[in-house]
């Protein structure tokens, strides 16, 4: 799998109350409008800045909180790509992973806001384009492997009849 | 093999040897989601095909998040969740019955379980000795499915605590100096062991304050083993047949132990906008403060309205102060209102509403206008999280809260409690 977009950068301790906040609980069951609200709570009117592919580069702690898996699923739904963070909070990768949205660590601080970038998930590296450099990314563990090429944990299950290991 | 807690409960649900950083694949217990996170689990489990569940008394939807309910949309996720339990005969404790991590404390966990539930605060059943952590709505519908998780074994960090607290200073306060002291991210995918004289002598009602607030901290869990204080518990709560001893093996490999003195310790205040900016009352005193809330699944036991009550008692709020008393559970409320605390509360200036949420998460009862400051007893402060990104929310103890109340800025509950 090959990723390729521009870099749209936070900063540490992204929370889920600023990706999906609490005062639009009640539109928690209407997906894509919730999405155009993503993360405006860290940046005004951030939704209608997407390209579609683009990247979401953050640095420490990206996505922890509460375990709203709404999180995950509105950046996917505003067409971010994948996310790239110097670390992600337990239940949001969990969660990023389950709804098929790709969530990699890597060293951030070398990414500026619009770099290009392309990812390489079988190669594990983030390539800089913009600034000719190339990033490792922590390899994920092969059950959310399994899980993202599947296309998410209920596709995962419907395929297997269970987990794989 | 000596294990930790962590592995010990991973190693028997997993029927093999848990180790830490192995995936395994374990039975649940408990599956449980609540009204922001449930009616996305239902929409999973409809998406692909799944109409039952692996055991209905095993599965339970809590409505406490939006209860009783602000707008239509979400009245329109209750009846959701009412009509997936009417056909799949899973539980749901309804709007009037409390939060969830308190109801399942009270009533459904027992030492040695393994819960998966949709709210990041599942870990407070920890304090039973049981592994419990938060995930999303996809992973707790497959729980509830299949009756099976995956899960990488965490490594833990050893909490040791010894001391008694001076008086003013509560679990709630050690818990945000950890915090403090590990930072946002320090236990991230790790588990946390809380034990020493200290924990051996505190009570159930502090015990799960501590393992509520693991989370901010990043970790899966947090553990305490149990002992004859779980006992009594489970006893009271009608289930002492299900106390069984889980504690970590003598020699158990651990992360990190951090050793703490109890009797060191001052009241704490975490400032906005994250759980690990941590100061002393003494650093915090004098912050301006518009409302003060008291509750949640953090502190809004019984234990926690003792103290503010005897705070509060015969005296007033000060002026301009907003000052509101959720229950944590319904069980808390009546034993209470038995006790006379909650007339003390009302006549001391409080609205008491009723238990649940409350104004936590930022959806109704307490919203903060544009440039307010609440003082809060919640777990978590972050930017918007009482539903106005122009708020800003400090944390502390119940008795810093009350006493902050009486003051109308943030002020040193010592100041009173000379004496505990
Ligand atoms: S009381 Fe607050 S932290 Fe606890 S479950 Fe409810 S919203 Fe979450």
């Amino acid at each position: 799998m090959i990723l390729e977009g521009n870099a749209k950068k936070f900063g540490d301790n992204i929370s889920t109350d600023l990706i999906a906040p609490g005062r639009l609980f009640h539109l928690r069951n209407n997906l894509p409008e919730l999405a155009k609200h993503v993360l405006e709570d860290a940046e005004p009117n951030f939704y209608e800045k997407i390209q579609k592919g683009d990247f979401i580069v953050a640095g420490r702690n990206f996505g922890l909180g509460s375990s709203r898996e709404h999180a995950p699923a509105i950046i996917k739904i505003a067409g971010i790509g994948a996310i790239l963070a110097q670390s992600v909070a337990r239940i949001f990768f969990r969660n990023a992973i389950n709804v098929g949205l790709p969530v990699f660590e890597c060293d951030t601080t070398q990414i500026d806001a619009q770099d290009h970038l392309r990812v390489d998930v079988l190669k594990g590296t983030v390539e800089n384009l913009s600034k000719g450099i190339s990033l490792p990314f922590n390899p994920l563990p092969k059950i959310m492997v399994d899980i993202l090429n599947d296309g998410g944990l209920v596709a995962h299950i419907q395929k297997h009849g269970g987990f794989k290991l | 093999m000596p294990k930790t807690i962590a592995e010990k409960i991973l190693s028997e649900k997993s029927g093999g040897e848990a180790k830490k950083g192995q995936i395994v694949i374990c039975n649940v217990s408990w599956a449980i989601a609540q009204d922001g996170t449930g009616p996305l689990s239902i929409h999973r489990l409809r998406e692909a095909g799944i109409n039952k569940v692996f055991d209905p008394e095993r599965v339970i939807f809590f409505i406490d998040h939006a209860a009783p309910s602000p707008k239509k949309e979400l009245s329109n996720a209750h009846q959701q969740i009412r009509s997936f339990a009417r056909e799949t005969g899973a539980q749901v404790s309804d709007f009037n019955r409390g939060v969830c991590h308190q109801r399942m404390v009270e009533d459904f966990v027992n030492p040695g379980d393994l819960l998966i539930g949709a709210d990041s605060h599942t870990c407070t059943s920890g304090a039973l000795g049981a592994f419990s952590t938060g995930m999303g709505s996809t992973d707790v519908a497959i729980g509830m499915a299949l009756g099976k998780v995956w899960l990488r074994v965490p490594s833990t960090i050893k909490i040791e605590v010894s001391g008694t607290f001076p008086p003013g200073v509560y679990a709630k306060d050690l818990i945000l100096y950890i915090i403090g002291q590990l930072t946002a991210d320090g236990a991230t995918y790790k588990a946390l062991e809380f034990c020493g004289p200290t924990i051996s002598a505190m009570s159930m009602s502090d015990r799960f304050t501590l393992c509520n607030m693991s989370v901010e901290a990043g970790a899966k869990t947090g553990l305490i083993a149990t002992d004859e204080i779980t006992r009594e518990y489970l006893v009271k709560q009608g289930r002492g047949d299900r106390f069984r001893e889980i504690v970590a093996d003598p020699d158990a490999e651990y992360e990190q132990v951090l050793s703490i003195k109890a009797n060191e310790l001052q009241p704490m205040v975490a400032f906005p906008h994250t759980v690990d900016n941590v100061r002393t009352v003494t650093q915090a005193a004098g912050t301006k403060i518009d409302q003060v809330f008291i509750g949640t699944c953090t502190n809004g036991r019984m234990q926690d309205l003792q103290i503010v009550a005897q705070i509060l008692e015969g005296k007033q709020i000060a002026q301009g102060v907003r000052l509101i008393v959720t229950p944590a559970s319904r069980a808390i409320y009546l034993e209470a209102l038995r006790g006379g605390i909650i007339e003390k509360l009302i006549n001391a200036g409080a609205a008491v509403t009723s238990p649940g949420c409350g104004p936590c998460v930022g959806i109704h009862q307490g919203v903060l206008g544009d440039g307010e400051a609440c003082l809060s007893t919640q777990n978590r402060n972050f930017l918007g999280r009482m539903g106005n990104p122009e708020g800003f929310i400090y944390l502390s103890s119940p008795a810093t809260a009350a006493y902050s109340a009486l003051k109308g800025e943030i002020a040193d509950p010592r100041e009173i409690l000379t004496k505990k």
